[in-house]
Protein backbone atom coordinates (compact mmCIF):
# COMPACT_ATOMS: atom_id res chain seq x y z
CA UNK A 1 0.00 0.00 0.00
CA UNK A 2 2.86 2.31 1.11
CA UNK A 3 4.51 1.44 -1.94
CA UNK A 4 1.75 1.88 -4.14
CA UNK A 5 0.98 5.53 -2.71
CA UNK A 6 4.38 6.44 -3.11
CA UNK A 7 4.31 5.03 -6.53
CA UNK A 8 1.01 7.19 -7.59
CA UNK A 9 2.51 10.62 -5.66
CA UNK A 10 5.95 10.13 -7.98
CA UNK A 11 3.43 9.33 -11.19
CA UNK A 12 1.22 12.37 -10.12
CA UNK A 13 4.28 15.04 -9.76
CA UNK A 14 5.61 13.99 -13.42
CA UNK A 15 2.66 14.23 -15.00
CA UNK A 16 1.87 17.84 -13.98
CA UNK A 17 3.96 19.66 -17.19
CA UNK A 18 1.58 17.28 -19.40
CA UNK A 19 -1.56 18.11 -17.16
CA UNK A 20 -0.65 21.74 -17.86
CA UNK A 21 -0.37 21.33 -22.17
CA UNK A 22 -3.65 19.89 -22.07
CA UNK A 23 -4.94 21.94 -20.14
CA UNK A 24 -4.11 25.20 -22.13
CA UNK A 25 -4.21 23.30 -25.21
CA UNK A 26 -8.52 22.28 -24.32
CA UNK A 27 -9.11 25.29 -22.38
CA UNK A 28 -10.22 28.67 -22.59
CA UNK A 29 -8.13 29.80 -20.05
CA UNK A 30 -4.69 31.63 -21.53
CA UNK A 31 -3.02 34.47 -21.07
CA UNK A 32 -4.39 36.95 -23.17
CA UNK A 33 -5.65 39.74 -21.29
CA UNK A 34 -8.74 41.86 -22.99
CA UNK A 35 -8.02 45.08 -21.25
CA UNK A 36 -4.09 44.14 -21.30
CA UNK A 37 -2.93 43.32 -24.48
CA UNK A 38 0.78 43.67 -23.60
CA UNK A 39 0.54 40.99 -21.14
CA UNK A 40 -0.50 38.34 -23.55
CA UNK A 41 1.89 35.74 -23.55
CA UNK A 42 2.20 31.66 -24.71
CA UNK A 43 2.34 29.21 -22.25
CA UNK A 44 2.79 26.17 -23.99
CA UNK A 45 6.21 27.59 -25.71
CA UNK A 46 7.73 27.70 -22.47
CA UNK A 47 6.20 24.97 -21.62
CA UNK A 48 7.41 22.42 -24.04
CA UNK A 49 10.74 24.47 -24.59
CA UNK A 50 11.73 23.61 -21.12
CA UNK A 51 10.33 20.13 -20.11
CA UNK A 52 11.72 18.79 -23.79
CA UNK A 53 15.21 20.71 -22.73
CA UNK A 54 14.96 19.52 -19.28
CA UNK A 55 13.73 16.49 -19.40
CA UNK A 56 12.18 14.63 -22.46
CA UNK A 57 10.83 11.40 -20.80
CA UNK A 58 8.37 13.88 -19.44
CA UNK A 59 6.93 15.88 -22.11
CA UNK A 60 6.59 13.05 -25.16
CA UNK A 61 7.05 14.30 -28.16
CA UNK A 62 3.27 12.64 -29.56
CA UNK A 63 1.77 14.43 -26.84
CA UNK A 64 2.87 17.82 -27.91
CA UNK A 65 1.81 16.63 -31.34
CA UNK A 66 -1.46 15.89 -30.18
CA UNK A 67 -1.88 19.22 -28.13
CA UNK A 68 -1.07 20.88 -31.24
CA UNK A 69 -4.09 19.16 -32.94
CA UNK A 70 -6.23 20.30 -29.96
CA UNK A 71 -5.12 23.94 -29.75
CA UNK A 72 -6.08 24.51 -33.69
CA UNK A 73 -8.94 22.86 -33.08
CA UNK A 74 -10.05 25.35 -30.76
CA UNK A 75 -8.59 28.50 -32.31
CA UNK A 76 -10.18 27.71 -35.74
CA UNK A 77 -6.69 27.14 -37.18
CA UNK A 78 -6.08 24.67 -39.84
CA UNK A 79 -5.23 21.60 -38.06
CA UNK A 80 -1.74 20.71 -37.90
CA UNK A 81 0.11 24.32 -37.76
CA UNK A 82 0.27 24.38 -33.91
CA UNK A 83 1.74 20.68 -34.31
CA UNK A 84 4.04 21.69 -36.24
CA UNK A 85 5.17 25.10 -34.58
CA UNK A 86 5.67 23.37 -31.65
CA UNK A 87 7.23 20.18 -32.68
CA UNK A 88 9.79 23.00 -34.10
CA UNK A 89 10.15 24.27 -30.70
CA UNK A 90 10.54 21.10 -29.28
CA UNK A 91 13.44 20.06 -31.78
CA UNK A 92 15.19 23.54 -31.45
CA UNK A 93 15.29 22.25 -27.76
CA UNK A 94 16.34 18.83 -28.23
CA UNK A 95 18.82 20.10 -30.31
CA UNK A 96 20.09 22.66 -27.43
CA UNK A 97 20.07 19.30 -24.99
CA UNK A 98 22.33 17.20 -27.44
CA UNK A 99 25.06 20.31 -27.08
CA UNK A 100 24.71 21.60 -23.68
CA UNK A 101 27.32 20.53 -21.64
CA UNK A 102 26.68 22.41 -18.73
CA UNK A 103 22.57 23.74 -18.56
CA UNK A 104 21.66 26.91 -16.69
CA UNK A 105 18.77 28.59 -16.61
CA UNK A 106 20.36 31.91 -18.20
CA UNK A 107 21.73 29.67 -21.18
CA UNK A 108 18.80 28.32 -21.47
CA UNK A 109 16.73 31.73 -21.98
CA UNK A 110 19.22 33.44 -24.59
CA UNK A 111 18.69 29.83 -26.64
CA UNK A 112 14.85 30.57 -25.92
CA UNK A 113 15.27 33.74 -27.95
CA UNK A 114 15.76 32.66 -31.33
CA UNK A 115 14.01 29.01 -31.01
CA UNK A 116 10.83 31.26 -30.32
CA UNK A 117 11.52 33.91 -32.98
CA UNK A 118 11.80 30.92 -35.96
CA UNK A 119 9.00 28.86 -34.12
CA UNK A 120 6.93 31.82 -34.49
CA UNK A 121 8.11 33.18 -38.17
CA UNK A 122 7.01 29.28 -38.96
CA UNK A 123 3.41 30.04 -37.17
CA UNK A 124 2.95 33.01 -39.07
CA UNK A 125 4.78 31.82 -42.66
CA UNK A 126 2.34 28.71 -42.78
CA UNK A 127 -0.68 30.79 -41.80
CA UNK A 128 0.10 33.59 -44.47
CA UNK A 129 1.34 32.34 -47.16
CA UNK A 130 -0.48 28.43 -47.44
CA UNK A 131 -3.90 29.72 -46.12
CA UNK A 132 -4.16 33.52 -46.70
CA UNK A 133 -5.09 34.17 -43.02
CA UNK A 134 -4.28 37.21 -41.55
CA UNK A 135 -2.53 37.35 -38.82
CA UNK A 136 -2.25 40.39 -36.21
CA UNK A 137 1.72 40.43 -36.17
CA UNK A 138 1.98 43.42 -33.84
CA UNK A 139 0.02 41.51 -31.40
CA UNK A 140 2.34 38.18 -32.48
CA UNK A 141 5.53 40.18 -31.65
CA UNK A 142 4.16 41.67 -28.23
CA UNK A 143 3.03 37.57 -27.41
CA UNK A 144 6.85 36.39 -28.43
CA UNK A 145 8.30 39.20 -26.32
CA UNK A 146 6.24 38.96 -23.24
CA UNK A 147 6.90 35.15 -23.69
CA UNK A 148 10.36 35.86 -23.90
CA UNK A 149 10.99 38.09 -20.61
CA UNK A 150 8.80 35.77 -18.52
CA UNK A 151 10.66 32.59 -19.36
CA UNK A 152 13.12 32.46 -16.72
CA UNK A 153 10.12 33.17 -14.31
CA UNK A 154 8.70 30.47 -15.14
CA UNK A 155 11.30 28.20 -15.72
CA UNK A 156 11.99 29.03 -11.59
CA UNK A 157 9.19 27.65 -11.34
CA UNK A 158 9.94 24.40 -13.42
CA UNK A 159 12.85 24.13 -12.05
CA UNK A 160 11.16 23.40 -8.29
CA UNK A 161 8.88 20.75 -9.91
CA UNK A 162 11.61 19.34 -11.63
CA UNK A 163 13.33 18.69 -8.58
CA UNK A 164 10.13 17.89 -6.67
CA UNK A 165 9.98 15.23 -9.71
CA UNK A 166 13.71 13.90 -9.11
CA UNK A 167 13.08 13.70 -5.00
CA UNK A 168 10.14 11.72 -5.24
CA UNK A 169 11.41 9.51 -7.73
CA UNK A 170 14.70 9.07 -5.27
CA UNK A 171 12.35 8.17 -2.25
CA UNK B 1 36.10 22.79 -37.51
CA UNK B 2 35.54 19.49 -38.84
CA UNK B 3 34.62 17.92 -35.88
CA UNK B 4 32.49 21.00 -34.62
CA UNK B 5 30.59 20.60 -37.86
CA UNK B 6 29.98 16.85 -37.11
CA UNK B 7 28.90 17.91 -33.49
CA UNK B 8 26.10 20.28 -35.33
CA UNK B 9 25.63 17.67 -37.79
CA UNK B 10 25.31 14.63 -34.94
CA UNK B 11 23.03 17.03 -32.58
CA UNK B 12 20.62 17.70 -35.74
CA UNK B 13 20.53 14.15 -36.20
CA UNK B 14 19.94 13.18 -32.68
CA UNK B 15 17.31 15.98 -32.15
CA UNK B 16 14.52 15.26 -35.10
CA UNK B 17 15.52 11.41 -35.51
CA UNK B 18 16.48 10.01 -32.61
CA UNK B 19 13.46 8.59 -30.28
CA UNK B 20 14.08 9.43 -26.42
CA UNK B 21 14.13 6.01 -23.88
CA UNK B 22 10.30 7.17 -23.14
CA UNK B 23 9.60 8.35 -27.15
CA UNK B 24 7.98 6.48 -29.39
CA UNK B 25 7.85 8.51 -31.99
CA UNK B 26 10.80 10.61 -33.49
CA UNK B 27 10.33 14.58 -33.72
CA UNK B 28 10.69 14.16 -38.00
CA UNK B 29 7.94 11.22 -38.02
CA UNK B 30 6.14 13.78 -36.43
CA UNK B 31 6.99 17.17 -38.15
CA UNK B 32 5.73 15.08 -41.34
CA UNK B 33 2.69 13.58 -39.92
CA UNK B 34 1.59 17.39 -39.37
CA UNK B 35 2.66 18.26 -42.96
CA UNK B 36 0.38 15.57 -44.32
CA UNK B 37 -2.55 16.47 -41.87
CA UNK B 38 -2.28 20.41 -43.27
CA UNK B 39 -2.55 18.79 -46.71
CA UNK B 40 -5.93 17.47 -45.94
CA UNK B 41 -7.15 20.66 -44.94
CA UNK B 42 -7.18 21.09 -48.58
CA UNK B 43 -9.10 18.08 -49.82
CA UNK B 44 -12.60 18.33 -49.07
CA UNK B 45 -14.55 15.10 -49.36
CA UNK B 46 -17.47 13.48 -47.67
CA UNK B 47 -15.59 11.00 -45.15
CA UNK B 48 -13.05 13.17 -44.89
CA UNK B 49 -15.45 16.05 -43.52
CA UNK B 50 -17.30 13.72 -41.54
CA UNK B 51 -14.68 12.48 -39.37
CA UNK B 52 -13.10 16.37 -39.30
CA UNK B 53 -16.48 16.91 -37.63
CA UNK B 54 -16.69 14.65 -35.12
CA UNK B 55 -13.01 15.16 -34.04
CA UNK B 56 -14.27 18.57 -33.66
CA UNK B 57 -17.13 17.97 -31.73
CA UNK B 58 -15.13 15.87 -29.68
CA UNK B 59 -12.93 18.95 -28.58
CA UNK B 60 -15.18 21.39 -28.69
CA UNK B 61 -17.36 19.65 -25.41
CA UNK B 62 -14.22 18.66 -24.10
CA UNK B 63 -13.18 22.38 -24.08
CA UNK B 64 -16.13 23.45 -22.83
CA UNK B 65 -16.24 21.39 -19.93
CA UNK B 66 -12.43 21.88 -19.19
CA UNK B 67 -13.13 25.89 -19.55
CA UNK B 68 -15.82 25.51 -16.73
CA UNK B 69 -13.75 26.07 -13.66
CA UNK B 70 -11.53 28.95 -15.57
CA UNK B 71 -15.45 30.51 -16.35
CA UNK B 72 -16.57 30.65 -13.55
CA UNK B 73 -13.83 32.50 -11.66
CA UNK B 74 -13.83 35.35 -14.08
CA UNK B 75 -17.72 35.64 -13.94
CA UNK B 76 -17.26 36.09 -10.44
CA UNK B 77 -14.80 38.30 -11.14
CA UNK B 78 -16.75 40.47 -13.45
CA UNK B 79 -19.82 40.17 -10.72
CA UNK B 80 -18.21 41.56 -7.67
CA UNK B 81 -16.54 44.18 -10.57
CA UNK B 82 -20.10 45.12 -11.28
CA UNK B 83 -21.67 45.73 -8.19
CA UNK B 84 -19.08 48.29 -6.95
CA UNK B 85 -20.09 49.90 -10.42
CA UNK B 86 -23.70 49.59 -10.17
CA UNK B 87 -24.19 53.05 -8.26
CA UNK B 88 -21.84 55.24 -10.98
CA UNK B 89 -24.09 53.82 -13.82
CA UNK B 90 -27.49 54.05 -12.18
CA UNK B 91 -26.43 58.25 -12.38
CA UNK B 92 -26.04 57.41 -16.14
CA UNK B 93 -28.62 55.25 -16.46
CA UNK B 94 -31.18 57.67 -14.99
CA UNK B 95 -30.13 60.72 -16.88
CA UNK B 96 -30.44 58.69 -20.31
CA UNK B 97 -33.78 57.32 -19.26
CA UNK B 98 -35.21 60.91 -19.36
CA UNK B 99 -33.60 61.37 -23.19
CA UNK B 100 -34.70 57.86 -23.71
CA UNK B 101 -38.52 59.09 -22.76
CA UNK B 102 -38.26 61.82 -24.93
CA UNK B 103 -36.82 60.21 -28.12
CA UNK B 104 -39.55 57.01 -27.70
CA UNK B 105 -42.19 59.68 -28.26
CA UNK B 106 -40.32 60.69 -31.26
CA UNK B 107 -39.98 57.28 -32.31
CA UNK B 108 -43.65 56.27 -31.85
CA UNK B 109 -45.10 58.34 -34.01
CA UNK B 110 -42.27 57.75 -36.71
CA UNK B 111 -43.09 54.43 -36.78
CA UNK B 112 -46.76 55.25 -36.88
CA UNK B 113 -46.14 57.12 -39.76
CA UNK B 114 -43.41 54.45 -41.48
CA UNK B 115 -46.31 52.00 -41.21
CA UNK B 116 -48.26 53.89 -42.78
CA UNK B 117 -46.37 54.86 -45.76
CA UNK B 118 -45.24 51.13 -46.12
CA UNK B 119 -48.64 49.95 -46.33
CA UNK B 120 -48.77 53.10 -49.13
CA UNK B 121 -45.48 51.22 -50.95
CA UNK B 122 -46.66 47.51 -50.33
CA UNK B 123 -43.10 46.90 -49.29
CA UNK B 124 -42.38 43.35 -47.55
CA UNK B 125 -40.94 43.48 -43.91
CA UNK B 126 -37.17 43.54 -44.44
CA UNK B 127 -36.69 42.17 -40.98
CA UNK B 128 -39.22 38.78 -41.32
CA UNK B 129 -36.29 36.46 -40.50
CA UNK B 130 -36.12 33.49 -38.67
CA UNK B 131 -33.46 32.54 -36.17
CA UNK B 132 -32.52 30.32 -33.61
CA UNK B 133 -30.82 31.10 -30.44
CA UNK B 134 -27.30 29.31 -29.57
CA UNK B 135 -25.18 29.11 -26.62
CA UNK B 136 -21.59 30.09 -27.38
CA UNK B 137 -19.52 27.31 -25.96
CA UNK B 138 -15.92 28.43 -26.44
CA UNK B 139 -14.77 31.89 -26.34
CA UNK B 140 -11.10 31.27 -26.71
CA UNK B 141 -9.34 35.04 -26.51
CA UNK B 142 -6.88 34.99 -28.96
CA UNK B 143 -5.40 37.82 -29.71
CA UNK B 144 -4.71 36.70 -33.21
CA UNK B 145 -7.77 35.40 -34.39
CA UNK B 146 -11.24 36.77 -33.26
CA UNK B 147 -14.27 33.32 -33.33
CA UNK B 148 -16.36 31.92 -30.99
CA UNK B 149 -17.66 28.10 -30.75
CA UNK B 150 -21.43 27.70 -30.58
CA UNK B 151 -23.19 24.75 -29.42
CA UNK B 152 -25.25 24.11 -32.81
CA UNK B 153 -24.36 22.52 -36.32
CA UNK B 154 -26.01 21.52 -38.93
CA UNK B 155 -28.09 18.97 -36.75
CA UNK B 156 -30.17 22.20 -35.97
CA UNK B 157 -29.74 23.95 -39.49
CA UNK B 158 -26.97 25.71 -39.51
CA UNK B 159 -25.34 26.62 -42.47
CA UNK B 160 -21.85 28.38 -43.72
CA UNK B 161 -22.01 32.38 -44.01
CA UNK B 162 -25.13 32.97 -41.89
CA UNK B 163 -25.55 35.89 -40.10
CA UNK B 164 -24.84 35.72 -35.78
CA UNK B 165 -26.67 38.70 -34.02
CA UNK B 166 -26.09 39.70 -30.25
CA UNK B 167 -29.51 40.78 -29.90
CA UNK B 168 -30.45 43.18 -32.38
CA UNK B 169 -26.65 44.08 -33.41
CA UNK B 170 -24.95 42.12 -36.26
CA UNK B 171 -21.81 40.52 -34.65
CA UNK B 172 -20.21 37.54 -37.29
CA UNK B 173 -21.35 34.58 -39.33
CA UNK B 174 -20.95 31.35 -39.65
CA UNK B 175 -17.67 29.94 -41.15
CA UNK B 176 -17.31 26.25 -40.08
CA UNK B 177 -20.32 23.93 -39.19
CA UNK B 178 -20.07 20.41 -37.58
CA UNK B 179 -22.65 18.52 -36.92
CA UNK B 180 -23.23 19.36 -33.10
CA UNK B 181 -21.18 22.90 -33.40
CA UNK B 182 -20.28 25.81 -35.17
CA UNK B 183 -17.84 28.23 -35.43
CA UNK B 184 -18.57 31.91 -36.35
CA UNK B 185 -15.94 34.57 -37.50
CA UNK B 186 -16.42 38.04 -35.49
CA UNK B 187 -16.76 41.31 -37.16
CA UNK B 188 -13.19 42.35 -35.27
CA UNK B 189 -11.50 39.70 -37.09
CA UNK B 190 -8.83 40.67 -39.07
CA UNK B 191 -10.64 38.47 -42.37
CA UNK B 192 -13.96 39.86 -41.95
CA UNK B 193 -14.84 41.97 -44.47
CA UNK B 194 -18.99 43.09 -44.54
CA UNK B 195 -20.83 45.24 -47.32
CA UNK B 196 -21.98 48.38 -45.09
CA UNK B 197 -24.70 51.16 -45.46
CA UNK B 198 -23.96 54.07 -43.50
CA UNK B 199 -26.45 56.21 -42.51
CA UNK B 200 -28.19 59.03 -42.45
CA UNK B 201 -25.43 60.07 -45.60
CA UNK B 202 -26.44 56.35 -47.24
CA UNK B 203 -22.99 55.96 -47.94
CA UNK B 204 -21.80 52.21 -48.92
CA UNK B 205 -18.38 51.30 -47.57
CA UNK B 206 -16.36 47.86 -46.53
CA UNK B 207 -16.21 46.94 -42.93
CA UNK B 208 -13.03 45.27 -42.13
CA UNK B 209 -12.14 44.00 -38.57
CA UNK B 210 -8.68 45.11 -37.13
CA UNK B 211 -8.39 42.50 -34.30
CA UNK B 212 -8.78 44.61 -31.20
CA UNK B 213 -9.59 48.46 -32.40
CA UNK B 214 -12.51 49.11 -33.63
CA UNK B 215 -13.30 47.71 -37.11
CA UNK B 216 -12.15 50.29 -40.04
CA UNK B 217 -14.20 51.72 -42.67
CA UNK B 218 -12.71 50.96 -46.35
CA UNK B 219 -13.37 51.91 -50.24
CA UNK B 220 -16.13 54.63 -48.92
CA UNK B 221 -16.85 57.41 -51.98
CA UNK B 222 -14.87 59.95 -53.19
CA UNK B 223 -15.18 63.27 -51.33
CA UNK B 224 -17.28 61.80 -48.95
CA UNK B 225 -18.42 64.33 -46.38
CA UNK B 226 -19.22 61.31 -43.00
CA UNK B 227 -19.57 62.28 -39.42
CA UNK B 228 -18.60 60.68 -36.49
CA UNK B 229 -21.69 59.31 -34.89
CA UNK B 230 -23.16 58.04 -37.85
CA UNK B 231 -25.24 54.59 -37.87
CA UNK B 232 -23.62 51.58 -39.63
CA UNK B 233 -26.13 48.90 -40.79
CA UNK B 234 -25.13 45.61 -42.92
CA UNK B 235 -25.97 46.72 -46.64
CA UNK B 236 -27.31 43.40 -47.75
CA UNK B 237 -25.75 43.84 -51.49
CA UNK B 238 -23.63 41.03 -50.90
CA UNK B 239 -27.10 38.51 -50.94
CA UNK B 240 -26.13 36.78 -47.75
CA UNK B 241 -26.95 39.26 -44.95
CA UNK B 242 -29.92 40.49 -44.46
CA UNK B 243 -30.18 44.75 -44.87
CA UNK B 244 -30.25 47.28 -41.82
CA UNK B 245 -28.98 45.42 -39.44
CA UNK B 246 -27.69 47.49 -36.94
CA UNK B 247 -23.85 47.40 -36.30
CA UNK B 248 -22.36 50.44 -34.68
CA UNK B 249 -21.28 53.75 -35.21
CA UNK B 250 -18.92 55.76 -36.27
CA UNK B 251 -15.69 57.52 -35.14
CA UNK B 252 -12.78 58.79 -35.81
CA UNK B 253 -9.17 57.07 -34.73
CA UNK B 254 -5.57 58.50 -36.08
CA UNK B 255 -7.75 60.50 -38.65
CA UNK B 256 -9.31 57.38 -40.13
CA UNK B 257 -13.03 56.22 -39.82
CA UNK B 258 -13.85 53.23 -37.58
CA UNK B 259 -16.63 51.72 -35.99
CA UNK B 260 -17.46 51.30 -32.76
CA UNK B 261 -19.52 48.06 -32.01
CA UNK B 262 -23.06 48.10 -30.48
CA UNK B 263 -22.18 44.97 -29.08
CA UNK B 264 -19.56 43.75 -26.42
CA UNK B 265 -18.15 40.95 -28.86
CA UNK B 266 -15.53 39.61 -25.73
CA UNK B 267 -19.31 39.27 -23.62
CA UNK B 268 -21.38 37.11 -25.98
CA UNK B 269 -23.18 34.35 -24.26
CA UNK B 270 -26.27 33.71 -26.31
CA UNK B 271 -26.54 34.71 -30.16
CA UNK B 272 -29.67 34.67 -32.60
CA UNK B 273 -28.66 33.04 -35.55
CA UNK B 274 -30.44 33.56 -38.90
CA UNK B 275 -31.22 30.92 -40.78
CA UNK B 276 -33.51 32.25 -43.40
CA UNK B 277 -32.01 33.67 -46.36
CA UNK B 278 -32.66 37.22 -47.35
CA UNK B 279 -35.33 38.49 -50.00
CA UNK B 280 -33.94 37.85 -53.46
CA UNK B 281 -31.41 36.37 -52.15
CA UNK B 282 -31.88 32.90 -54.25
CA UNK B 283 -31.96 35.03 -57.56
Amino acid sequence: MALFKKNFISRFFSLIPLLILFFLAFSETDFNFEKLNFLSFNLIYVVIFYWVLKNPDILGYGFIFLAGIVNDVVIGLPIGVSSITYLVLAGFAAYVRYLTVEPSLIYDWIVFVPSIAVTNSVYFYILRIFFDIEVNYIALTVNTSVTILLYPIIGILFNLLSKIIIMRKNV
Amino acid sequence: MVTSRDDFSIAIRSAFLKKGTKQKFSLLALIIASIILLSFEAINSKSLNFVRSAIKDVIYRTSFILSMPGNSITSVSIKVQNYFEVYEQYEIVKSKLQQLENQKNQINYLKMENDKLKKVIDDTDVYNYESIITKVLVDKKSPFLKSVILNKGFDSGLKKGMPVLDGPYFVGRITEVNYLSSRALLINDLNSKIPVLIEPMGYQAIMSGTGDKPALLEFLPKNHQLEVGSLVYTSGTDGIFFPGIPIGRVELIEKKFHIKFFSDLSQLYLVNVITSKPIGSEQ
